[in-house]
């Protein structure tokens, strides 16, 4: 999990370019990012578990993307990818790029932290024996990042005490404030939140997103990994539906609001399920990633799957959005 | 702080509790072991000489008919009011033979323990840090070998190479043969322990590096390192930040755990090197049916292995701050 490894430097001498023309107002973009891990079977028999297969995703200024998905189908991930913190058994393909330019080891070690924060889901991402103060400003100790921090904490109406407290002193509302926190010692252009509200209701979770809202409005781009489609529809402005590893749809937010403006059978599915839509859903459950079908992932669980769908799918423009479907139009 | 005194309180009660328990215990073990106080004290020949009067006499002052139970308590009672009795090998109170060897052990076990407890932390981190790759393997390859190997079998090879072949450091007791006590200098008594604190030192540098090494690598894989690494701080950070910061507390605990260990090694090295220490002296005393001695060390060194537990539970209280702040809360 921990190797901090030392890579050569050749690896990054090559310049990639985007497949698509960089826009100005992209921060990060994410082409067939792919993540497996080595698993030893029976013996010394070694297995690839492809957990994510072809991930796009595009995060643009002032905006937040939501990637949606499955709870367990591995969204955790794409957030650990782009920060460069996968554990060492794992092996990452396809390309990052963040403003224009390749996010290589070395360039992500640079900006982590600093133009690209994670913000984590619990306060098990804390030290529990180090004080809320010091951990905001990563145990520096001059007497400007005191005071950062105590202008953080009353940004987010906190008191200065909270500084001095340690997080199991926190309640649970405090969490959430200390969470987003720490993601502004520094100016951040990319903001990635990891699941921020579990377990919240929806109206404690609506008060959390105002604060990436707010990230957003000053002109960072905040990729939201949730699985709560319902939040995500009323809180982000792009939605990208993640299904068995692979991106199936990039819509707008506002194509939620009519089963007829999305594209994908999976999220046309999803739409239904919701309590507002119908609660009804769909059989099936998402394959797991050492069974995964040849062609489209949702072929076995989709009324519209024919012979073509059995073959690779490519990941196509359509009405302003995107989508992995032979059949949608 | 009111209830983190009564805790303590509650500790140190337990504390004697225990105490109590190991005295009776030991006293009970003693009562039915074959040792007969009689011939313990006056010797076989001069009890075969006796009269039987006489031994009836002898056999009233020693109290042999009385119950167990009141023979406890009047040496309990006594032990409390500071007198353990007169050791018999010795000719001397129990108290001042152990005065004695205890600061010669002290001596040892301290450095020792010391030795031990910052060379296994040192190694645990260095192995915990560097999991699976080489570092690691040498350390825990290291340890794994030091904690099977008896603690004796280790002394003995110390002894063969350092004093017998090198000749570089003598082969045994505290202080250099023919001296009078008055010439003998602090670096000759540093030179005779140096071969016994070692033995004790090597053997308990394993079992601190790896448990040290499970929460090194606990830590790290924690969802708090991972985090701090998406923050971007660097080698140094996490391990000042986090990792010395989260095992710092368990290696207090097992620091001060270690000191049975220590001390139960110290009887065999002890014995080998022909030290004059505690646990020399509780042999001596086993083997020479020396009973009011061996209670006394077995009292005492209850207590200060006790004694080491007990420190380390009340340090966790004042320096882990959900103990701390979770007592002053209730």
């Amino acid at each position: 999990m921990h190797r901090i490894r030392k890579r050569k430097p050749e690896e990054q001498e090559v310049k990639i370019q985007p497949e698509r023309p960089w826009q100005p107002d992209e921060v990060l973009r994410i082409e067939h990012l792919s993540v497996s891990f080595a698993q030893y079977q029976k013996g010394l028999a070694k297995e690839d578990l492809q957990v994510i297969r072809d991930l796009n995703v595009s995060i643009r200024k002032g905006e937040i993307t939501a990637v949606v998905g499955s709870s367990g189908s591995g969204k955790s991930l794409l957030a650990h990818a782009v920060l460069g913190i996968l554990p060492y058994n794992a092996r990452q393909g396809g390309h990052i790029y963040y403003e224009g330019q390749e996010l290589g080891r070395e360039r992500i070690k640079e900006l982590r932290g600093r133009e690209i924060v994670l913000v984590p889901q619990s306060i098990a991402f804390l030290d529990p024996l180090m004080k809320i103060g010091p951990q905001i400003r990563k145990g520096k100790k001059d007497p400007a990042s005191r005071e950062k921090v105590k202008s953080i904490l009353e940004g987010y109406s906190l008191s200065p005490e909270v500084a001095g407290l340690y997080p199991f002193e926190l309640s649970g509302g405090m969490n959430r404030r200390v969470l987003v926190s720490t993601a502004l010692m520094e100016t951040p252009r990319l903001v990635i939140a990891d699941e921020p509200t579990p377990g919240l209701q929806m109206k404690l979770a609506r008060r959390v997103m105002e604060h990436f809202r707010e990230l957003a409005d000053t002109g960072a781009g905040v990729l939201l990994i949730t699985h709560d489609l319902e939040l995500a529809t009323q809180t982000a402005d792009r939605i990208v539906v993640f299904y068995a590893g692979s991106t199936i749809e990039e819509a707008d937010a506002s194509d939620f609001s009519l089963e007829e403006k999305l594209r994908h059978p999976y999220s046309r599915a999803l739409f239904r399920a919701m309590p507002q839509n119908g609660f009804t859903p769909i059989p099936g459950t998402q394959p797991y990633a050492a069974q995964m079908p040849s062609g489209c992932p949702f072929g076995p669980r989709c009324i519209h799957c024919t012979q073509e769908c059995e073959s690779p799918i490519p990941w196509r423009e359509l009405r302003g959005g995107r989508v992995r479907c032979i059949h949608a139009e | 702080m009111k209830s983190y005194g009564v805790w303590a309180g509650k500790k140190i009660i337990r504390m004697m509790l225990l105490l109590l328990g190991v005295s009776l215990a030991a006293f009970w073990l003693v009562s039915v072991s074959p040792i007969d106080p009689l011939q313990a004290n006056v010797g076989q020949v001069a009890l075969g000489s006796m009269s039987q009067e006489q031994i009836a006499r002898l056999e009233e002052y020693w109290g042999v008919d009385q119950p167990p139970l009141e023979r406890y308590l009047a040496w309990a009672g006594d032990f409390f009011r500071g007198d353990m009795g007169d050791s018999l090998l010795y000719r001397q109170p129990v108290s001042h033979v152990i005065g004695v060897k205890l600061v010669n052990s002290l001596w040892l076990m301290a450095i020792a323990w010391l030795l031990s407890g910052l060379v296994g932390f040192v190694l645990g981190i260095g192995a915990g840090w560097n999991q699976g790759r080489l570092p690691d393997k040498l350390i825990r390859g290291y340890s794994l070998v030091m904690a099977s190997t008896p603690a004796f079998w280790l002394a003995l090879v110390l002894l063969i190479v350092f004093a017998v072949w090198l000749k570089w450091l003598p082969i045994g007791l505290s202080v250099p043969i023919g001296v009078e006590a008055s010439g003998v200098t602090v670096l000759d008594r540093v030179r005779h322990a140096i071969l016994p604190a070692l033995t004790l030192s090597i053997t308990g540098v394993s079992n601190i590096a790896l448990h040290t090494r499970e929460k090194v690598i606990e830590v790290m894989e924690s969802d708090y390192v991972l985090f701090a690494r998406a923050r971007g701080e660097g080698v140094w950070s996490l391990l000042k930040n986090h990792v010395l910061r989260n095992i710092a507390l368990p290696a207090l605990t097992l620091q001060f755990g270690s000191i049975s260990e220590i001390f139960g090694g110290s009887v065999l090295v002890e014995q080998i090197f022909s030290y004059p220490g505690l646990g020399q002296a509780a042999v001596t005393a086993g083997l020479g049916s020396d009973v009011p001695l061996l209670l006394g060390i077995t009292v005492i060194s209850a207590a200060i292995v006790f004694g080491g537990n007990l420190t380390a539970n009340l340090l966790y209280g004042v320096v882990d701050p959900r103990i701390r702040k979770g007592e002053i809360r209730q």
